[in-house]
């Protein structure tokens, strides 16, 4: 049995990209990537005059969207945050006929600087990463897409230097390929706290 | 009068003829005027006895040549390169001369005979090398650098040879010269002023010229050439620059030291002046002209006869200097740690005698170093290795760079390209924002203009600046051009940015053209003549001032700036229907009637998209975030 593939939108924002060490390599990996239409949001709009019909116009022809960003206080980097602002309009995204994001899929692709133990209760973040991002997990919810648990990188300051980024990189290509190739179970990755790409269950041989 | 014109429609015929057709072959112009040469010389027999006549006259080539040299040098770059110009140059020119004087005593020739002929082979064609590598884009690679700084020491070295070489005359040949008379041979130098003087006074008289060279180059140029410059014309600014080096030459002359000394230490104290690249561009077509002529007139005086009687030896000869220099040019770079496909460039690209080896020749049969006959066949050793290099240039694409690269590609994946320079043409109020801008993030630029003035002021600013006329294609080469990535073009002559951007586009397609246009008429001609990025000169600053009325008038500021934004959004989302329907009007009224309806027609929509207002919901100016409508919420209330 052949599965359909998914077209993949993914959203990169970094406006510090000189000093980037992870995301820009995940960025250019996934640029590479058939089926993956890899937009850089800073550099498409460095006046932050963001063309809202031509973005909407990328969110239907796209099956999955995938948000790429360091995490910056909790949150998107100010570009993605106005993206979200104008693009998701009332009557387009949300609202009585806004239902063009019906049954597409988001998923967030962090970094994040601190240690996962410090995402957790008892950390100095108080809360797990997931629970941080509620705010675009209700996005998701309220426009009537899948949210899926976040994709993310801790410690990354130091990833580089502790030689942790080529295991990640090699993860991230393969997470990308099974959601291209429409390999991974989203009812599991719905559901976990974070995507864990060496959980043998998550992604599904191609038959 | 008639005869000195046939004589110079043959030399002009032969160079038209021959030069494009050896650059073609990918030969190289300084092959297609020695085969000119050859081919109305001893083939045709147009030419023939006033050769060596014509031949004094075209050493004013080399002259000319040595004072763009000594130009090129700006002290500061002159001192970067000292170690490789010192330690690859000085070696490779000790050891060639030292090992080809060593062959020649060992053949039993008379030491400063051999020491004369080591001097020659040491040198390589500088005209040959460079025109290659500026060909082939290999000058800035590592093999193509250090190729250039021996270059530049054998060039610099030229000047102590000439002074050496009459203090190896053979008592023997001097006498000979003098029994043919003397009067054929003493060429240029009956007016000596200092023939008669005792040692020390010439000594003297000798530092006195020079210092009055130095000082005076650095301290009388400069008004001199304002002056001439703020006259506005060119053919004086010309005449100028002749005056100079001609005048040069001749004070050299009447302390009996080279001119072509003299002339490139006035290169070197002008190196640094504002109008450097504007006596280069003026002097070129000279050099160029005088040089070719020089080298028909070896071509021209290569005997036939003595080839036919000597061919193996002028064959074995030349391979074999060729031989001994790229080995010993090969184990230079080992040391040098050239590494790679470098270091045969290296190696094959300096292999070959030089066109200063004519000019050696020349000057030592001059002062009975070298017999005629003698300097007869090594003219054709010399002429012959230069014929030879075109060859290894090819071996070296097609057989060592293939090899390299495969290899290569697997040890240095990353190397970081170095960032094109950038030619800002004009200086006024608006070009010295962006060159600022531009200097401030760390990017090179050269900077060009006409007004004197205005290059001084930029000068006592630092910056730096070049006096000259951007339209001129040989200041845009001097400028470098042909390795720049970007040119600026902020000049207040419309009609020389329509000549810039027509030529710059037809002769330097690679280069990325910036324009300020004076406004949107100027700004369409410009686009349909190829200009890359055009800025209409007071759009923005108008748009801004726009905004910041707004803002007088009460308009919340942000409201302003989404107001401009869209006011830009719209010019930019028509700019191409008005641009072709310009286009499409004819070529007296491009502003036809269409066009100004189309403008009619932008201007209603700037001012619907102006008065819109936020409770119409998707308006054109306002996307910064629409609210939902009041009752929106009831749709969630299930």
């Amino acid at each position: 049995m052949l599965k359909q593939k998914n077209k993949v939108l993914l959203l990169f924002a970094h406006p510090s990209q000189d000093r980037s060490e992870i995301n820009m390599p995940m960025f250019k990996l996934a640029s590479k990537i058939d089926g993956v239409t890899a937009i850089d949001l800073y550099r498409e709009y460095p006046t932050f005059r963001i063309d809202v019909d031509k973005e909407q116009q990328r969110l239907l022809a796209h099956d999955i969207v995938i948000m790429q960003f360091p995490l910056y206080w909790y949150s998107t980097p100010a570009l993605l945050k106005e993206w979200q602002d104008l693009v998701l309009e009332y009557g387009f995204a949300y609202g009585h006929e806004g239902t063009m994001l019906h049954g597409k899929t988001l998923l967030c692709a962090i970094t994040a600087g601190g240690a996962e133990a410090a995402y957790r209760k008892e950390g100095y973040n108080h809360f797990t990463i997931r629970e941080l991002l509620h705010p675009l997990e209700q996005t998701a919810s309220l426009t009537g897409m899948r949210y899926l648990a976040p994709f993310t990188l801790f410690s990354s300051r130091t990833a580089a230097e502790e030689h942790r980024d080529k295991k990640h990189l090699e993860d991230w290509t393969q997470l990308l390929k099974a959601l291209v190739n429409n390999q991974l179970d989203f009812e599991l990755a719905a559901g976990l706290a974070k995507l864990d790409v060496q959980n043998t269950d998550l992604i599904k041989e191609l038959l | 009068m008639t005869g000195y014109f046939l004589q110079a429609f043959v030399y002009l015929i032969a160079a038209v003829l021959a030069v494009p057709l050896a650059k073609r072959l990918g030969l190289g112009s300084v092959l297609g005027y020695l085969i000119a040469g050859v081919i109305i010389g001893p083939v045709i027999g147009l030419v023939g006895a006033e050769t060596a006549t014509i031949q004094h006259f075209a050493e004013f080539g080399v002259v000319m040549m040595l004072f763009v040299v000594g130009l090129e040098l700006e002290p500061r770059m002159l001192w970067n390169m000292r170690h490789k110009l010192i330690g690859l140059g000085g070696l490779q020119v000790g050891i060639t001369t030292l090992v080809v004087m060593l062959a020649c005593l060992a053949f039993g020739l008379q030491w400063s005979f051999a020491l004369a002929v080591g001097l020659i082979f040491s040198l390589s064609s500088t005209a040959i090398v460079l025109q290659t590598f500026n060909e082939k884009g290999l000058g800035k690679t590592d093999g193509g650098r250090s190729s250039f700084s021996v270059l530049l020491f054998q060039d610099i070295a030229v000047i102590p040879m000439l002074a050496l070489i009459p203090l190896l005359a053979l008592p023997e040949l001097v006498a000979l010269s003098e029994k043919l008379g003397a009067a054929a041979a003493e060429h240029g130098d009956s007016l000596n002023l200092v023939a008669h003087l005792p040692g020390w006074a010439y000594a003297i008289v000798v530092v006195v010229a020079i210092v009055a060279l130095v000082v005076g180059g650095h301290y009388l140029s400069r008004p001199l050439f304002r002056y001439v410059a703020s006259s506005g014309l060119r053919e004086i600014f010309t005449a100028a620059t002749l005056m100079l080096v001609i005048g040069i030459a001749a004070l050299m002359g009447l302390v009996g030291l080279s001119p072509a000394l003299g002339a490139f230490l006035a290169g070197v104290v002008l190196a640094n002046s504002e109008f450097r690249h504007e006596l280069e561009s003026t002097i070129e077509p000279f050099k160029g002209l005088l040089l070719g002529l020089f080298f028909i007139t070896v071509g021209a005086g290569v005997d036939f006869g003595v080839l036919q009687l000597h061919w193996g030896k002028v064959i074995a000869m030349a391979l074999a200097i060729m031989l001994i220099k790229a080995a010993i040019l090969f184990v230079l770079a080992i040391i040098f740690k050239i590494k790679n496909s470098d270091r045969w460039l290296f190696a094959l690209s300096l292999a070959q005698a030089g066109e200063f080896g004519f000019v050696l020749l020349n000057y030592t049969v001059q002062n009975h170093v070298i017999p005629h006959d003698l300097s007869q066949i090594l003219s054709l050793v010399v002429a012959f290795s230069m014929f030879l290099t075109p060859s290894l240039f090819i071996l070296y694409d097609k057989v060592i760079l293939p090899r390299y690269e495969r290899s290569e590609n697997h040890q240095e994946p990353d190397e970081i390209d170095e960032k094109g320079t950038v030619i800002v043409a004009g200086i006024g109020r608006f070009g010295q924002i962006i060159n600022r801008f531009l200097v401030a993030n760390g990017i090179k630029t050269v900077v060009l203009d006409h007004q004197a003035g205005q290059v001084e002021l930029m000068r006592k600013i630092n910056i730096k600046s070049y006096f000259g006329d951007a339209t001129q294609p040989d200041l845009l080469h001097t400028a470098g051009i042909e390795e720049a990535k970007l040119m600026v073009v902020t000049i207040d002559d419309k009609e020389k940015v329509r000549d810039i951007v027509k030529y710059v586009k037809h002769a330097h397609p690679h280069v990325r053209l910036m324009v300020r246009a004076f406004d949107r008429g100027h700004a369409y001609e410009l686009r349909s003549l190829g200009a890359d990025h055009i800025i209409t000169e007071a759009y923005y600053s108008a748009l801004e001032m726009g905004g910041r009325a707004l803002n007088e008038l009460g308009f919340h500021p942000f409201k302003s700036e989404q107001l401009k934004a869209a006011f830009d959004q719209i010019e930019k989302d028509n700019k191409e229907k008005l641009y072709q329907t310009w286009l499409a009007g004819n070529e007296d009224n491009r502003f036809s009637n269409d066009y100004r309806e189309l403008f009619l027609q932008l201007e209603e929509l700037l001012g619907k998209a102006m008065s819109k207002d936020r409770s119409d919901g998707h308006s054109l100016t306002e996307r910064g975030w629409t609210p939902p409508p009041k009752n929106y919420q009831d749709d969630f209330k299930q």
